[in-house]
């Protein structure tokens, strides 16, 4: 029971990952009609926003202490952030503490932005063509991002923690009244799904409840219809590639701290993204959440001991398997619409 | 994998080793040099094949830093480094045996076929004698299996499965890098002195040829201190996320967890562990702990915080205080303004013993080369004194056992020395089982002549 | 000429004397010049260039004609050098038995994927075979590399050991894959001309053959009325299933022909450097070999062969550029003048080939949607003027239109 509830706990912030990404590859797919296949990429830009953010904040000034040595036995130059010094060394740490969810701050704008002048600057270009070209202008592009990332930040993978008070984990077993350190949770990842689930929330309710997301939507089921009552849908889907790239990035920056940022880690999420949107149906946006936190449990599941002996290597291939097997079984994915990328 | 004594190609091996350039219709070949690649004017070229692209770059820039500093050293450019405290004094700052040393670089992308191609680039399109790095024991086994077929020496970088000189020994090859079995025999005793010797393990292991051999090694050494190996459970080599792994662990009655990872693996694992907040608990009314048993400068660099405390082993660190590495540390810390990382110095002292063994030999000839090697017997690199032992090529030294600092001062001070397992602590039979057996043999040497 | 028409014939007869004299061709600077850099002459690149051009040529069959977009080809030739580094094991150093097998194993294994995955089209036949790809990649590198069975030797590679039988090896045969004798790695002419040097090898030329035949096999396909019956597939499927057709009998055998070339592919690899990798599996090398087709021309006869030619030189020539040789190429500046050029150039040479490619790739995508074929065939256009006013060059009949593709 326990260890079931635990793959269940695991499985729902693996999956909210997961969902985020998809939810804003579907959101690009149902306003734009394009496969961004740098959709990954604007998650690992995410997390280097939250690298960013940490540095600038702890930029700082070297003073000589001549009583430590460096490594070559020199005089050792001591750092202390700019930020110590000017708030004292209390405050001044702890800011540097919270850079993780100060950077939400900071990466919405460069997000939006980001998304606002892919769309105008490159994908824009690429309606008309087949969706082959989109993938693969999109697929250079990620390319290139991560690269550039690589080159101002090097290959290795950089720690970005999260702050000290939600650092380690609840007990929640107890909480249940189960044994002791029978499920151990960490309190950042609890953070993440329900911050998750937030803007998963947001996005629905911006969809459905405002003017502008009431637009959109008849422009995602007819767009030249919307087009010809003399409404300017293509900017307002300019706004939601902005808004997609903003979703990615953010589950980037919250993401940081569970997975130290490195700059090919947009890669490793985009296939099992991809799969996911398929999985939930292109197109279709509560597919991609459900299809997200479907194959975040059963991932979890089936990396558990019992798994893995029943079938050895099942948790290499759990997803793919998955994907094949609704694929065969529903055409179109768990909640697609007939129509959509085919021919 | 067919697991037969009958050695008919053993026979063949010695019969007619030079095989390879025998049924080819001579008539055409134009080719006059004794051996592959040999040297005619008044250069001599050697490839240092790292990764430079992919999730090792930064290891490989670090590589690639260190050979040309030892280039450097080796034509009398700089302050000389480790030659000024090399027992071998067969070296004199003017190249080898009065040709200067020149290098080419390529790419490993920490692919066996990729390395491969790099190297076989390197050695029949820019003609070089030896190839010297890479960082993982896949890319090692591989490159060394071409250096052999090729004619030419190779030296390991940074690799750390027993089947680099276990099961896949060369004779063209050589390994100054440690292994895993030598990092679980210095591990062992010292973790049993600081957690006790009953303590219950739970292994989480790398699910690909390195991980597993490490596991193994670290499980026969602790079991052999009286621990108890509870579980080890394999993770795919493309996990990001280890909640999954990580989550059971302190339910299972563990009370220490050992993480038979490297790289981001080891980054993520580490992390996410003390983010679960493994070591702030209690079970069988013991502290939990975290072991990993195999720690690099860059890997400690980007698990930041989470490697306090944390106990692991190295083949070599800047902080050692002989003269040999201070030598290093001086010339390598002035040039590049950071110390030089264990990989570094492996990949450093290794053109550095390859030189010097050419000059010994007084020949280019691989064979005389490996030769030099075989057990040969040095010091003044790090590490005290150290043998190159012929039946395996696989270099004895030191040890070291290194701990997370609490306190770091800087950003280069994240590991602390802890203990130096002298070698003959992590010393074992070269027929031992863990390394082949009596079946593993080293070939005999190719020339390619 | 072999049953094509001139035109054809024209262009077999030039990628055949392209890829005969390639030891020439490849070589244009001398050894000791400091462009001898870019040279590409040597065995192993160009083995590499043939056998990805093979494996391009077989992609493009599936791709440029049917439109479907595979991501998972490079299973095939992943299974393909496994099979030929069995038989090596098994049997003997010879080629001959671990090509066929690696093109008969990688034929079953496409008919096993293709029969499923070609249930769906568009994007989803797209990530069905990722998924199928991604699999093998997984099981190879580790499960199935396990002490109890040992079938890829995972992250090491499946490679020969002297224990194994090899029950057809006796004395007097290489001990490295050969061909009835004669070593593959082996270089049967190494003429030396002044400054230049050239080297010809005897596992190119098996690649160079082989890569001849099987150009000339993908010509006929282009032009027979199968070839056509798969390029109805793509342009309009529906209408192709109202006249009573059915389109995956056909897509199914362009599926397993072009596992067939990969399987050929992975088996010519392992012959010439007997040890099979996984990564060879993996989803990025699939999707190296989409960018090689594209970049070069989708549809193209010639396309695909250009465009694994490209990437392959980028990977092996592009990547050796360090700043060491930047210095050498800039000494002849100021001091100043130098170490600004060496730092502009920096990001993209040596470690940054990836991001060159990348903006590269970018550029042929957006300006240049018919590849390095259609940049040739505007270059042509540029010379001819308006002497001739003809829609396209050489090859404008499989012009990749944009017209919808099947991933619409």
């Amino acid at each position: 029971m326990d260890a079931f509830l635990l793959q269940i706990l695991n499985g729902l912030d693996k999956g909210s990952a997961y969902a985020l990404i998809a939810l804003g590859l579907t959101l690009i797919f149902g306003t734009l009609g394009v496969v961004n296949f740098a959709h990954g990429a604007l998650f690992m830009i995410g997390a280097f926003c939250a690298v960013t953010v940490q540095r600038i904040l702890s930029l700082s000034y070297l003073t000589e202490d001549p009583t430590q040595k460096d490594f070559l036995g020199r005089p050792l130059q001591v750092a202390t952030p700019y930020v110590e010094s000017w708030f004292g060394t209390d405050i001044g740490s702890a800011i540097i503490s919270w850079s993780v969810p100060l950077a939400i701050l900071f990466t919405i704008p460069i997000m939006l932005a980001f998304g606002y002048a892919m769309e105008r600057g490159l994908i824009k270009y690429f309606y008309k063509r087949p969706h082959a070209d989109q993938i693969l202008v999109t697929f250079g592009l990620a390319i290139v991002l991560q690269e550039i990332i690589k080159l101002f930040f090097g290959a290795n993978p950089i720690q970005t923690p999260e702050p000290d008070a939600l650092r380690g984990s609840l007990d929640i077993g107890i909480l249940l009244g189960l044994d002791a350190n029978a499920i151990i949770y960490p309190i950042w990842r609890l953070v993440y799904f329900f911050f998750s689930v937030a803007i998963i929330g947001g996005i629905f309710a911006f969809l459905q409840f405002t003017t502008f997301g009431m637009v959109v939507r008849a422009g995602m089921a007819d767009r030249e219809t919307v087009g010809l009552l003399g409404i300017n849908i293509d900017r307002r889907f300019t706004i939601m590639f902005g808004i997609a790239a903003a979703v990615a990035g953010l589950a980037g920056v919250m993401y940081a701290p569970i997975n130290s940022p490195n700059y090919h880690m947009g890669m490793d999420f985009l296939v099992l993204s991809f799969v996911v949107v398929v999985v939930g149906g292109m197109g279709s946006l509560p597919g991609a959440v459900l299809a997200g936190f479907l194959l975040g449990i059963l991932e979890s599941f089936a990396s558990t001991t019992w798994a893995t002996t029943t079938i050895p290597g099942i948790n290499q291939i759990v997803i793919y398997l998955v994907a094949i097997i609704i694929l065969l079984t529903r055409p179109r994915g768990l909640m697609g619409r007939k129509g959509v990328m085919e021919d | 994998m067919s697991k037969s004594n009958f050695t008919r190609r053993g026979v063949l091996r010695t019969g007619a080793v030079a095989g390879a350039g025998v049924a080819l219709p001579t008539i055409f070949t134009s080719r006059a040099s004794a051996f592959t690649n040999e040297p005619t004017g008044s250069t001599v070229k050697v490839g240092f094949n790292v990764p430079q692209t992919g999730p090792y770059a930064d290891e490989g820039m670090d590589e690639l830093r260190a050979q040309e500093l030892a280039v450097q050293h080796i034509n009398g450019e700089g302050d000389g480094g480790m030659l000024n405290t090399f027992s071998s004094k067969a070296l004199d700052g003017t190249g080898i045996l009065g040709k200067k040393l020149e290098f080419v670089t390529g790419d490993t992308q920490t692919k066996s076929d990729a390395a491969r191609a790099s190297a076989k680039s390197m050695i029949e399109k820019d003609g070089v004698l030896m190839i010297n790095g890479g960082s993982s024991s896949g890319v090692a086994v591989a490159v060394q299996g071409l250096c052999q077929e090729a004619g030419i020496v190779f030296m390991a970088g940074l690799t750390h499965s027993n089947d680099t000189t276990g099961k896949d020994r060369k004779a063209n090859g050589f390994r100054h890098f440690f292994n895993a079995y030598m990092s679980a025999a210095a591990l062992a005793p010292v973790l049993a002195k600081a957690y006790g010797k009953d303590r219950r393990a739970y292994h989480l292991t790398a699910d690909y040829t390195w991980g597993w051999t490490q596991q193994e090694s670290v499980q026969a050494a602790t079991e052999a201190m009286g621990w108890e190996t509870v579980n080890n459970v394999l993770t795919p080599l493309a996990s990001t996320d280890f909640s999954s792994y990580i989550a059971p662990v302190l339910n299972s009655g563990a009370d220490v967890l050992v993480l038979n990872h490297y790289g981001g693996n080891m980054v993520n694992s580490l992390t996410q562990a003390v983010q679960f907040g493994l070591r702030d608990k209690q079970v069988n009314g013991k502290n939990f702990e975290i072991v990993v048993p195999l720690y690099s400068e860059l890997m400690a660099e980007g698990a930041g915080e989470s490697v306090r405390g944390v106990y692991g082993s190295m083949n070599w660190n800047w902080q050692l205080t002989d003269a040999g590495t201070q030598a290093l540390v001086k010339s390598f810390g002035e040039k590049y303004g950071r110390p030089p990382s264990g990989s570094a110095q492996t990949c450093y002292v290794q053109t550095l013993l390859y030189a010097d063994a050419v000059a010994r030999a007084g020949s280019f000839n691989p064979c005389a080369v490996v030769e030099a090697l075989e057990g040969f017997e040095f010091d003044g690199m790090g590490n005290g004194p150290t043998l190159y032992r012929a039946e395996d090529h696989q270099c004895f030294k030191d040890v070291l056992v290194m701990k997370g600092k609490e306190t770091p001062t800087n950003q280069f001070d994240l590991l602390e020395l802890v203990e130096i397992t002298p070698r003959n602590q992590v010393e074992y039979p070269p027929n031992h089982p863990m390394f082949g057996g009596d079946e593993a043999s080293l070939g005999s040497c190719n020339d390619g002549a | 000429m072999f049953g094509l028409d001139s035109k054809d014939t024209k262009l077999l007869i030039v990628v055949a004397l392209l890829v005969i004299l390639a030891p020439f061709i490849l070589n244009p600077f001398p050894t000791d010049s400091a462009l001898a850099q870019f040279n590409a002459g040597y065995p192993d690149l160009m083995q590499r260039f043939v056998i990805f051009g093979i494996f391009a040529i077989g992609f493009n069959i599936l791709f440029g004609l049917t439109g479907y977009l595979s991501f998972g080809h490079a299973a095939f030739l992943g299974v393909g050098s496994y099979a030929a580094v069995w038989m090596f094991k098994l049997l003997s150093y010879n080629v001959i038995p671990a090509i066929a097998l690696s093109v008969i194993v990688a034929a079953l294994f496409s008919v096993l994927i293709g029969y499923i995955s070609l249930r769906r089209s568009g994007i989803y036949f797209s990530i069905l075979t990722l998924a199928f790809a991604q699999m093998s990649f997984a099981l190879a590198y580790s499960v199935l590399s396990n002490p109890k069975f040992n079938l890829t030797n995972g992250e090491t590679g499946l490679q020969v050991y002297p224990g194994d039988p090899q029950v057809l090896h006796h004395e007097g045969l290489p001990d490295v894959p050969h061909l009835f004798g004669i070593a593959m790695r082996d270089n049967f002419w190494e003429p030396v001309f002044g400054g230049w040097s050239f080297t010809f090898n005897n596992g190119y030329y098996l690649c160079a053959v082989l890569l001849i035949a099987v150009f000339y096999l993908s010509i006929r396909i282009f032009r027979s009325p199968f070839g056509m019956m798969l390029r109805a597939v793509k342009s309009n499927q529906q209408r192709m299933n109202y006249t009573g057709l059915n389109a995956r009998p056909y897509t199914l055998a362009a599926f397993v022909i072009s596992g067939m070339y990969a399987g050929l592919a992975g088996g010519l690899l392992a012959a010439m450097d007997p040890l099979a990798g996984a990564e060879r599996m993996q989803w990025t090398a699939s999707g190296e070999v989409v960018l090689m087709t594209i970049l070069g021309g989708a549809g193209t006869l010639i396309g695909p062969v250009l465009g694994a030619g490209f990437i392959k030189y980028f990977e092996n020539i592009f990547s050796k550029i360090n700043d060491n040789v930047l210095h050498q190429w800039f000494s002849f500046m100021p001091d100043g003048m130098e170490d600004f050029m060496v730092f502009v150039l920096h990001p993209f040479i040596g470690k940054g080939w990836h991001l060159t490619l990348g903006l590269l790739f970018m550029l042929v995508v957006i300006f240049l949607p018919g590849g390095l074929v259609e940049g040739g065939q505007r270059i042509a256009a540029l010379f001819r003027g308006g002497r001739k006013k003809r829609g396209g060059a050489e090859d404008g009949e499989h012009h990749p239109k944009p017209s919808p593709h099947v991933a619409e």
